[in-house]
């Protein structure tokens, strides 16, 4: 056992709990950890609209934050769930909403409007299986793309993976300190399964955890720029009601916030959109290394597919193969310095996902060498999860 | 590596005979014992058609994949699910049914354990919604999985106030219904 | 008739910012503008504690020329926007800005569900009767057999009636007025801004450079006569008969009840946790 801790790295772990109440030991669900998480966090405000297999989310959240003075509302769909979270975010709430795949298809607009207006928020997507309404109730790993790319335009993307439920509570503070830190909606992608499954964690003190808060101005209002070129990508941002008086549109803008057509200045935004993410790689992106020290083999996943993969390395670590697991627990950014690191030390890459293929482009898009067959695919989009087994078949057969 | 404690336990049967409550009572027993545990179970239509299921997995090492492949102790409360998870246990593992609901076993297992929990819950009990637990007992008491009062406490911390009193009887009814092959 | 105080309006407005405005010559939405500011200043609210949010469309670029707390959102979905902010700051005054099609087509729904909710929001729905921002396409507002740009042989779309709608959906405030009746507006506008609740003011308004063109309705000043002409107040409206009723705007307040507001609906939910509401931060 010793040997396993000393193996695992986590680069970047600058976790959000600072330390763990060893006695709180709590049998705990995936999508309740999440909610559990935010409430941690500081989460003040939630809206959403229920669908399986995140609505224990919302549920949670609708007894306990009017506990807290916080507020929850259920609204009329999805779309509306994540533009009232962005309101009350701009009048200063930590705001989140949860869904899955067809909510956050219809959420997408939304998720564009915030990150243009730099509006601190988070979506949890609770991937099921399948297109459309697909398999509500199977796991998948479709949204991977979609919560890069899915809505218009170029837009920064942050995205985060847990793969346990210790990291669901983890990773939804985080996501909440990353929203604040950045002023952006943060994703949280689980697993249907990650989402329902029930795990013994350790809670920690609510004093233990490390909680981010948006930059506040201290300039008086005449002074106050709700985007300020001046700041390094990130500027101190205003709530409405505090004096300062401030516009907000989804249309291109300037300093103040106020439409425009000048290329310089829509540039100046489209450059911090960017810059903000790209800039500041080392803090946003995490990733395990998981007895990669001495590996021949690697496997690259994510979520329920890491946890399969662990189980096939344990077995296969018995019959002496040196294989090891990367696990990105930011997907977006890409971690692509650590994946092209594991591009030129091992030999052979398997990528399991639950899906038909989307981790797997964005190794095929750092090497050249994709033709001589050293990446080796193992997809699954049929709602069922690729097993231990499976896994460990393809790293014999790859040894 | 020394070799770890780990058990893979599967609860099956219809929707509805509280099998999703037995997977979670036993996984909070389990980490009452300070073992490692995850629980899951099957979700939507496919709960609510022939054969729904809760697993268990305790172990005192990491646990990855959560859900039970090789099982070692099987629960099976329905024919259709007795049938379709026979196959995925393991050669020397423990099958308990309900000998009014499972009347045919397919294959030879390690070891059988037939009692009509249902009709004793109710002749006892005069209601036979707390089966489950019976039947949970039961098991706990034959495996020694879990820790007995362990299983006392999880059951106090899982159901309604109002249901505690009715549960640690059908608790008792299990332990029991085992003495007699101890 | 009134002196008009133009330099009241004038206080409100961002002058320095952006300005001159997009509305074509003609238009009626900056009267309408005149009228909200002129209720406001009667009402002598403070300008902190006003968040004035918009959809998209001509309308709803209202915001952006006011010294509020302004927010330009998506199409059709001002209301949930504003339902976050209002949530999250109940003592704010929350004013939609919208056009028929915002609130109507792509944001009927949170239409509707924003009037059963009964939350303290204040809609002004501009009923221009057609898409204008987008070049006059018909709306669920263009009356049937109008011209619009996606109608060329007359439109066959039955018509809503934006406050019956309102009125069924909830809304403890619902009132129609038209731009030409700007001081009307005005006073319509102040009485909504004062009940608490969700309150829906439809402002027919003139859009003569695509609308009017299309349907041959003049230019701006026609259009104002024309609303002057064919509209009449809801008293007048008991003594004529449906023959004398056709085709007329009627002007007025038909609804104005009192019912338990969101927020406070929210507040006493609360209340059983002995929470200080906005305890923090
Ligand atoms: C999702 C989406 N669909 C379509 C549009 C294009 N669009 C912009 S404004 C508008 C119509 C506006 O009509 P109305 O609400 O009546 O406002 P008006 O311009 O007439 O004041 C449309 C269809 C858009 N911006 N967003
Ligand atoms: S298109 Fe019509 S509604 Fe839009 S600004 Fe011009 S006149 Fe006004
Ligand atoms: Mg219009």
């Amino acid at each position: 056992m010793a040997k396993e801790k000393k193996e695992k790295v986590v680069e970047n772990m600058e976790t959000e709990v600072v330390a763990e109440d060893t006695r709180k030991v709590v049998l705990m669900q995936g999508n309740e950890a999440v909610a559990r998480g935010a409430l941690a966090a500081g989460l003040d405000f939630y809206a959403g609209y229920p669908i399986t297999p995140s609505t224990e989310i919302a549920e949670i959240l609708s007894e306990e934050l009017p506990k807290k003075g916080g507020k929850f509302i259920q609204m009329e769909d999805e779309i509306a769930s994540i533009c009232a979270i962005i309101g009350a975010s701009l009048a200063g709430a930590k705001a989140m909403t949860a869904t899955s795949g067809p909510g956050f298809s219809l959420m997408q607009e939304g998720i564009g409007f915030a990150k243009a207006t730099e509006t601190p928020c988070v979506v949890v997507d609770v991937q099921r299986g399948g297109v459309s309404t697909g398999l509500p109730t199977k796991p998948s790993q479709g949204d991977i793309m979609q919560s890069k790319w899915g809505s218009h335009g170029d837009n920064p993307a942050i995205v985060l993976y847990p793969h346990t439920v210790k990291e669901c509570y983890e990773l939804a503070i985080r996501a909440i300190n990353l929203s604040e830190k950045y002023r952006t909606c943060v994703t949280l992608l689980l697993d249907e399964v990650l989402g329902h499954m029930r795990e013994a964690v350790k809670l920690p003190d609510i004093s233990n955890v490390r909680i981010v808060n948006r930059l506040r101005p201290t300039v008086p209002p005449e002074w106050y720029k709700h985007y300020d070129e001046n700041q390094k990508y990130i500027s101190p941002v205003a709530s409405y009601g505090e004096g300062y008086r401030f516009h907000v549109t989804g249309l291109a803008h300037d300093a103040l916030g106020f439409p425009t057509n000048k290329a310089s200045e829509v540039a100046a935004q489209m450059k911090r959109l960017k810059r903000k993410i790209t800039h500041n790689i080392r803090d946003l992106v995490q990733i395990e290394s998981y007895m990669m020290e001495d590996a021949t083999v690697a496997i690259f996943a994510v979520g329920i597919c890491a946890r399969s993969a662990k189980a096939a390395i344990k077995a296969a670590r018995e019959y002496g193969i040196k294989v090891g697991l990367l696990r990105p627990i930011t997907i977006w950014p890409f971690p692509d310095d650590a994946v092209k690191k594991m591009l030129r030390d091992v030999d052979t890459i398997i990528v399991p996902e639950l899906n038909e293929g989307q981790l797997i482009n964005e190794l095929h898009r750092l090497t050249k060498d994709k033709a001589d067959g050293k990446i080796i695919p193992i997809q699954r989009s049929d709602g069922e999860m690729i097993t231990p087994t499976h896994i460990f078949r393809v790293i014999k057969e790859a040894h | 590596m020394s070799q770890v404690f780990r058990k893979e336990v599967r609860f099956s049967g219809s929707g509805g005979q509280g099998l999703i409550l037995d997977g979670i009572v036993l996984a909070r027993a389990g980490v009452l014992d300070n073992y490692k545990v995850t629980q899951t179970q099957s979700y939507g239509p496919e709960s609510r058609g022939g054969s729904s299921r809760a697993d268990t997995i305790i172990s005192d090492g990491d646990i990855y994949y959560p859900e039970a492949q090789n099982i070692d102790i099987l629960v099976a409360l329905t024919q259709v699910a007795c049938d379709k998870f026979i196959f995925e246990m393991k050669e020397d593992g423990i099958l308990i049914v309900d000998n009014n609901l499972v009347k045919n076993i397919s294959v030879s297992i390690g070891k059988i354990y037939e009692e009509p929990f249902t009709e004793i819950t109710l002749e006892k009990l005069g209601t036979e919604l707390p089966m489950n637990i019976v039947t949970l007992a039961f098991m706990v008491k034959i495996t020694k999985i879990v820790s007995e009062k362990s299983l006392e406490q999880a059951i106090r911390d899982s159901v309604k106030p109002m249901h505690i009193e009715l549960n640690i009887k059908a608790m008792n009814l299990g332990f029991d219904l085992a003495k007699k092959y101890l | 008739m009134a002196n008009i105080p133009q330099k009241v309006v004038h206080k409100y407005l961002r002058h320095n910012k952006k300005f001159p405005h997009v509305w074509c010559p003609g238009c009626s939405n900056g009267t309408t503008l005149g009228s909200i500011i002129r209720a406001i200043a009667e009402l002598n609210y403070d300008r902190d504690g006003i968040t004035m949010v918009s959809g998209i469309g001509c309308s709803s670029r209202m915001p952006v020329y006011v010294d509020f707390n302004t927010l330009h959102t998506l199409h059709g979905r001002a209301l949930p926007f504003a339902t976050g902010i209002k949530m999250q700051k109940p003592e704010q005054k929350v004013i939609v800005i919208t056009g028929d099609g915002d609130a109507t087509a792509i944001g009927g729904n949170h239409f509707i569900h924003a009037c059963r909710r009964n939350i303290d929001i204040t809609t002004i729905v501009l009923n221009n009767n057609i898409y204008g921002m987008t070049g006059g396409q018909y709306s669920p507002t263009t009356p049937t057999g109008d011209r619009a740009t996606t109608s060329p042989y007359g439109n066959i779309d039955p018509v809503f009636d934006i406050c019956e709608l309102a009125m069924a959906a909830g809304a403890t405030f619902v009132a129609r007025t038209t731009a030409f009746h700007a001081l009307e507006t005005q006073d319509i506008i102040k009485k909504a801004l004062e009940h608490k609740g969700f309150s829906v003011v439809e402002v027919v308004s003139a859009c003569p450079v695509i609308y009017g063109r299309l349907n041959k309705k003049g230019g701006g000043p026609e259009m104002m006569m024309h609303m002057r002409d064919n509209s009449v107040p809801l008293k007048a409206t008991e003594k004529m008969t449906p023959e004398q009723l056709e085709g007329k705007i009627v002007r007025g307040i038909f609804k104005q009840v009192n019912k338990l507001e969101y927020c406070d609906a929210y507040a006493n939910l609360m209340s059983q946790f002995n929470v200080k509401e906005e305890a923090k931060k």
